[in-house]
């Protein structure tokens, strides 16, 4: 039987113009946008924001000084481009002229300026602020030990901008267009005070503007018909819906109701799979689940063995196939893949088979002192959640299955579950995921270093932090990447913690809104999409023409590749960039300033920190999403 | 008259009775809630110390509990109940006025199918006693109550929304569309309630002795149902109203999730969760006058429907 929704979606064919536009004759007449934002955002102020939804929203209302491609590459935002200097701790910023905020008034560098101090103000009480640590002084800014204007930003001239650095962030650029980094309008946020955020007092520089806000009911954002781009915007009014269920965010797809799903139930997959299977997008994503020991607590202090063989025993082929079964990547590390310029080092048993990963396990497990007789007995512990319990039951057993261990699981409500983490008093295996807030090996990294405020594994190695340190201050793109391999290398020799599979985003995704891409940030900007209208719709049969996308000109920036592209569709041939004389490697090498481009691999991959991290099944207040994808 | 000032100091005794109620219940749900571990801005992301700080400081946490609760009273006392720390642009005023008038529609909307409907079921069904009808309209109101809300709901939303397409999914616009399926799905385990209730106090009072008496002057007997007995019948359909309305118009968590309604009842589930303090406050407190006030009410029913009430009132 067919949905009320699917009597009518068949899409035409989409037809790109010249320049790589869609043809405006196979454009739905109504471009009106629905799209599922899972959960209510906390707030619209771009310097409170913290969570996902938020951030989803807010990469529509406002253009940082970078900005994403479809695919998640850095490109110009409101900055048309920019330099760094030689040491990589100033950044100069060239703003776009024609920038205006949604009431007209032109963009300048002190809305910048304004803006990064406002972020930093303690008394604005940013919880997303740390983004803004790279910046000199901030630190002590946030703390109020020094005056707002002894932030590293300063205003050179109405449309330059100077952004100094304590250290070479080569991943600067993609925390740019992270909301805490975001300009806000002056004027209005001096009149309204708090209540700056709500429709009809926002002004905002992006491509849409906030038009209408119910709480939990419904965000309506109108386009901006004074951005710089909005001939080139195509959806004229995008409405952000909260589900607390995700079952009947599917439901109200499969009425015709939502374009886009935040994500889909894990119990819906075989049924999705085949009644929506062009519809259902899967897609790697920039995050980690995995097992962390705690080191302070008997069995896993200094018994690196043991954490070794419980890590073997896992076949993380069967987990991901018969547990997350929505194409997660069993992982064997903590970096996931997707990262520009960094592969992981893998340890020499991701090589193995599962029979020889089983028989070195129980080696070590006999050798740890563990028999039959006296099986290892241990806790795990995990946050409320169907796919956390299943994993932890899974893991369970086939644990036991192997070496005989005696796991028991303990399920706690998130907070409890952090509060019990960060204490290293009763955990001993926890469940753990990380989503990173932007493509840099680095942000998963420091989690295990000594002094990280979330090191719940108490695991602590001087070499390691060493080599930590050293990666923070590295300005040099390649001895940065080995040493973070390095670094790698020393952890999953270590093993605080047992790798199992890399996040996918899965959801539906009606055929006929094109003009995204999948990326493992997974952020996708209204502004790139648009819809096809359907082929019932259509007036006169559609012409199959599909232009070759042809390369386009970059507009007056640096960095290749903006152009729209179609999901779907041919990816248009990208330009090389016009790189600067000397390559990354070059860098310190001769003077001057330099164009930033390539020199920054890092932020280049897909990089971005909006919408902050952490964990997917985490819990309702995390950042991320939350609901465990069930 | 007398009558009257009875009832008027009676009530305003009740309205009095009110304030230790609230005081202790504010007191009772102030510290639990920070009992609990864990704060509003823990996450699985590391807060730089001095960034805690500074959150702490705006929203006053890091006074000592005590000073902090006398805060909070002060607050309450000129009915403020301080902005929310999960929705950070609203108050908690706020979100309560959004969320009730929601919550209120869909309350005594489902209110009122359910009355009339339960109890012209369970009326007929008393008058046919052990009939077929009566067996037939019984097990029915037995399976409403028994099958829960959230295995109805999604069943009502895949056949008249996904398949047939008459009626929205889900979402909440205002529209007499929007509400039909959370109304009904609210209403039909309360339905089967009253249902079963009123056929059993119907029962009852249609073998009393009063109506036997107005039998025998030969009333006709669709006078005897309205004039006489459907009046004391409804006096625990009445009694158990009072509180199942309260529970209605604040919102229920299961239809609010799957028809996506932004009413009030997610906010104790959320808001606790979340440690949004302000927020588990501010509903409890109100949930709390509500209960207060529509026991208060379902008092002045009572006296209106039953007189021997009113008779003892005066003395």
């Amino acid at each position: 039987m067919n949905s009320a929704r699917d009597r009518f979606i068949q899409p035409v064919e989409l037809i790109l113009t010249e320049d790589g536009r869609p043809d405006p004759s196979v454009l739905a007449r109504e471009q009106v946008l629905r799209r599922d934002n899972r959960e209510e955002p906390q707030t619209l102020d771009p310097h409170l924001a913290e969570g996902v939804p938020a951030s989803h929203i807010l990469r529509d209302l406002f253009e940082g000084l970078t900005a994403e491609s479809p695919d998640g590459r850095v490109i110009p935002g409101a900055a048309v481009r920019w330099n760094i200097s030689r040491d990589g701790k100033t950044y100069t910023f060239y703003l776009r002229r024609d920038a205006r905020w949604s009431n007209g008034d032109p963009v300048t560098a002190q809305d910048f300026v304004y803006g990064l101090q406002r972020s930093a103000n303690p008394a604005t009480a940013s919880n997303y602020a740390q983004v803004l640590l790279p910046i000199a002084n901030a630190a002590e800014v946030l703390a109020g030990k020094l005056p707002l204007n002894q932030l590293g930003v300063t205003a050179l001239e109405e449309f330059t901008l100077q952004i100094s650095l304590n250290g070479p962030t080569p991943y600067f650029l993609g925390l740019l267009n992270h909301s805490s980094t975001y300009p806000v309008h002056r004027p209005s946020v001096l009149a309204h005070g708090p209540a700056f955020s709500r429709p009809g007092n926002l002004v905002s520089n992006g491509a849409y503007v906030l038009k209408d806000w119910a709480v939990r009911s419904r965000i309506v954002l109108a386009k901006n018909e004074n951005y710089w781009d909005a001939e080139n915007v195509i959806i004229e009014q995008v409405l952000y819906f909260p589900f607390e269920d995700q079952s009947s965010a599917v439901k109200r797809f499969r009425a015709g109701e939502l374009h886009w799903t935040y994500e889909v139930p894990n119990n819906q997959f075989d049924w999705l799979k085949k009644h929506y299977a062009e519809e259902l997008v899967i897609s790697p994503w920039l995050g980690s689940y995995y097992f962390g020991y705690n080191l302070w607590r008997e069995p896993f202090i200094e018994n690196p063995g043991l954490r070794l063989a419980l890590a073997l025993a896992l076949d993380r082929d069967l987990l991901t196939a018969k547990v997350t079964q929505f194409g997660e990547q069993p992982s064997y590390t903590l970096v996931p893949p997707g990262i520009r310029d960094y592969v992981s080092p893998l340890p020499e048993w991701a090589n193995w088979t599962q029979a020889e990963r089983q028989q070195e396990a129980r080696r070590l497990y006999a050798s740890a002192g563990y028999t039959d007789e006296y099986p290892l007995r241990f806790e795990i512990r995990y946050n409320t959640g169907e796919n956390n319990k299943k994993m932890a039951l899974a893991v369970a057993s086939l644990w036991k299955q192997v070496l005989g261990v005696q796991a028991s699981l303990v399920n706690e409500e998130w907070k409890v579950f952090l509060q019990n983490r960060e204490q290293k008093v009763l955990t001993q295996v926890f469940r753990a995921g990380w989503i990173s807030d932007y493509a840099d090996a680095y942000s998963f990294l420091e989690l295990f270093r000594t002094v990280h405020g979330r090191n719940d594994y108490g695991y602590s190695n001087p070499l390691y932090d060493s080599l930590l340190e050293q990666i923070a201050s590295e300005r040099i793109p390649s001895r940065r990447r080995r040493l973070m391999f390095e670094a790698e290398r020393v952890l999953l020799a270590d093993l605080p913690f047992i790798p199992v599979y890399t996040y996918v985003t899965k959801r539906l995704v009606d055929p006929r809104l094109k003009g995204w891409q999948s990326n493992v940030m997974d952020h996708h900007y209204s502004k790139n999409m648009f819809l096809l209208k359907t082929a019932s719709d259509a007036d006169t049969p559609v012409v199959s023409k599909r232009a070759e996308p042809s390369e386009v000109e970059g507009q007056e920036t640096v960095v290749p590749g903006e152009q729209q592209l179609e999901h779907g569709v041919q990816q248009a041939e990208r330009g090389e960039p016009e790189t600067v004389p000397g390559g990354p490697e070059e860098m310190t090498g001769d003077g001057g300033e330099t164009v930033a481009t390539e020199d920054q691999p890092d932020t280049s991959a897909a990089p971005e920190t909006g919408g902050i991290v952490a964990d997917p099944d985490g819990e309702k207040t995390e950042p991320v999403p939350q609901d465990p994808p069930q | 008259m007398i009558q009257d000032s009875g009832m008027l100091r009676h009530s305003l005794q009740r309205l009095l009775g009110l304030v230790p109620t609230l005081l202790m219940l504010i007191t009772v749900a102030f510290f639990l809630i920070r009992v609990a571990p864990g704060g509003p801005f823990d996450s699985e992301k590391a807060l730089p110390p001095e960034i805690e700080a500074n959150l702490n400081a705006k929203y006053h946490l890091d006074e000592p509990l005590v000073q902090q609760y006398f805060r909070y009273l002060g607050q309450i006392a000129v009915l403020d109940f301080g902005p929310s720390f999960q929705y950070k642009d609203w108050t908690v005023n706020e979100l309560i006025a959004q969320g009730f008038p929601v919550s209120l529609t869909i309350g005594l909307l489902a209110m009122a199918l359910a009355f009339v409907l339960g109890t012209m079921l369970g009326v007929t069904a008393a008058l046919r006693q052990n009939t077929g009808a009566d067996y037939s309209l019984m097990g029915f109101a037995m399976l409403g109550i028994s099958i829960p809300n959230f295995v109805v709901a999604p069943l009502l939303i895949l056949l008249l929304a996904v398949y047939a397409g008459w009626l929205p999914a889900g979402g909440w616009d205002w529209g007499i569309a929007s509400m039909v399926l959370p109304v009904v799905t609210l209403s039909l385990p309360v339905t089967a309630y009253i249902a079963r209730l009123t056929r059993g106090s119907m029962i009852e009072v249609l073998h009393s002795n009063f109506i036997r008496t107005a039998r025998a002057k030969g009333l006709p007997e669709s006078t005897i149902i309205r004039r006489h007995a459907l009046r004391p019948a409804l006096l625990p359909v009445i009694s158990f109203m009072g509180p199942a309305t309260a529970g209605m118009i604040s919102g229920s968590v299961v239809i609010e999730r799957i028809f996506s309604i932004p009413g009030l009842g997610s906010y104790f589930v959320q808001g606790a969760l979340n440690r949004d303090y302000t927020l588990v406050m501010g509903v409890v407190i109100f949930y709390g006058v509500l209960i207060i006030l529509l026991n208060f009410i379902v008092d002045l029913i009572y006296a209106w429907l039953d007189p021997k009430i009113r008779y003892d009132e005066k003395h």
